[in-house]
């Protein structure tokens, strides 16, 4: 499992994170909400290893590491595919970086693209092709990672709801099929509910945890399943007592 | 669209119509200013001498780009790779854009001689700046997100920039380069007119001091169309290198 204990990161007086504290077992989908400038980018540069903490351990499996980048496949709304590479080359992409055995790599991300639907699109550049198949591209590098951990970064810019609901479905394919461990960062509450096995409602620096749903609602989920409505009435007001609390 | 592309040539025409009929109307000496049709006429009358001319400098003018881009690429990367270094250096190398090329081209051809090396470093030194800037802007302008990518799958610095930084920023390269062409010719001219024994801007001096100034005119007009013979090659060039750019929706 992915052990996050007592992090510590400042901005020089700006504390971010003051003993930060998360869990998130093997297998499962973890999701973390927050309002915006809440310390949420700042987590994932410290468990991606873009800054260094400045106190506190990220452990995965029970081996400390200084942060988790090398063990993590990452994965963002934005498909972040090369547009001069052709999807099958962007797909190779981490088995080239890596010098993994070629042949084996294309066979494998060959094996990929037909179980999403991608097959006869390899030679295509990402201009080429809708939204949602970039994203599924974005998919099969991922699984080319040969990484357990996934780390999705909030959207930066809104997807429209249908292609939001394909990529919804995708997600739950690599937690499910795949076996990932997800650990995802998003300020849509509703995609949230969907999702999670655990979300984490996270409060304005320094960040903490002010509230913890276990969500045992078997998925994929309906949004009017009444657990989630329940839920999300409970995180709704939460959310609303730390913004007031802001405003006074 | 069509009538768009027609507006230039009518301008052009009109232009060269007018210019004629004030020379014959107001029967303007040929040492003063010749007609167009006179221009015209030497231009291919004297084409044997032109091209000799613009073959030195069109030679000038491409070993500067080559000597301008060989330098430029591993500085602006290094700048890149190192803050500090870009920050040390940004502040000269807007200085020396401040700096005429006039002013500095007597010295160079003090130091490098009268032959083409002196010509070759002054049109380097005229497109180095829009090439070295245009790549830095286009290495910086990569993604954050892409970075962490990158990172994550375990590249180093040399292959995140081979494989994402470089791409990235071929663009933008072209886009210098293009620039970069289309001043050259300035450099080189420079250059020969400070002092040279070949090339357009050698001709044009010995040219007005004869008072020949047709064979300027012609001068001209055979800088001209290399200029906008460089930029459509290195125009062409970069739409086939980055296809991808254009195909982007």
């Amino acid at each position: 499992m992915l052990k996050i204990s007592r992090l510590v990161k400042r901005f020089d007086e700006l504390k971010v994170l003051d003993g930060f504290d998360l869990n998130a077992l093997r297998g499962s989908f973890t999701v973390l909400i927050g309002p915006s400038g809440c310390g949420k980018s700042t987590l994932f540069d410290l468990l991606t290893g873009v800054v260094s903490p400045d106190g506190g351990s990220v452990s995965w499996m029970g081996e400390a590491m200084p942060h988790v980048g090398r063990v993590s496949a990452y994965m963002q709304q934005n498909d972040l595919l090369l547009p001069w590479r052709s999807l099958m080359d962007n797909a190779l992409l981490p088995a080239t970086i890596a010098g993994a055995d070629p042949a084996a790599s294309r066979e494998k991300a060959a094996a990929l693209f037909r179980r999403l639907g991608l097959d006869g699109f390899e030679a295509y550049l990402p201009g080429e092709i809708s939204g949602g198949m970039r994203q599924r591209c974005a998919l099969v590098r991922t699984l080319m990672f040969e990484r357990e951990l996934v780390l999705l970064d909030e959207p930066l810019s809104a997807l429209d709801a249908i292609t939001r609901r394909s990529l919804h479905g995708l997600l739950l394919m690599l937690q499910q099929t795949f076996q990932r461990t997800l650990l995802m960062i998003t300020h849509d509450i509703e995609e949230g509910l969907l999702l999670a096995d655990d979300l984490y409602v996270l409060s304005r620096m320094p960040m903490t945890i002010l509230l913890h749903c276990r969500l045992k609602v078997p998925k994929p989920r309906k949004p009017d399943d009444p657990e989630l409505i329940r839920a999300k009435t409970t995180v709704m007001a939460r959310l609303d007592q730390e913004l007031n609390h802001e405003v006074r | 669209m069509k009538f768009g592309r027609l507006v230039p040539l009518v301008l052009i025409i009109l232009f060269l119509t007018g210019w004629e009929a004030i020379c014959r109307y107001f029967a303007v000496p040929d040492f003063i200013l010749p007609p167009p049709s006179g221009i015209a006429r030497i231009a291919v009358e004297s084409a044997p001498l032109l091209l000799y001319h613009a073959g030195a400098t069109l030679l000038e003018i491409l070993l500067g780009i080559a000597l301008s881009v060989a330098v430029a690429v591993p500085v602006s990367v290094a700048m890149f790779a190192h803050p500090t270094l870009e920050r040390s250096l940004t502040p000269l190398l807007v200085a020396s854009q401040a700096v005429p090329v006039f002013a500095v081209a007597p010295l160079l051809v003090v130091w490098l001689g009268y032959g083409i090396v002196s010509k070759i470093v002054m049109a380097a030194v005229i497109i180095f700046f829009p090439i070295t800037v245009s790549l830095l802007e286009g290495f910086k302008g990569c993604d954050r997100e892409y970075r962490i990518l990158f990172r994550l799958m375990g590249a180093g610095f040399w292959q995140t920039f081979r494989l994402l930084w470089w791409p990235w920023a071929l663009p933008n390269f072209f886009t210098g380069l293009k620039v970069g062409v289309s001043v050259a010719t300035i450099g080189a001219v420079i250059g020969e007119w400070v002092g040279a024994q070949r090339g357009l801007g050698y001709l044009m001096i010995q040219s007005n001091a004869r008072l020949r100034v047709d064979l300027v005119f012609a001068a001209i007009l055979y800088l001209s169309a290399m200029g906008l013979g460089l930029w459509v090659i290195v125009d062409a060039l970069g739409k086939r290198v980055v296809a991808w750019k254009n195909q982007k929706e």
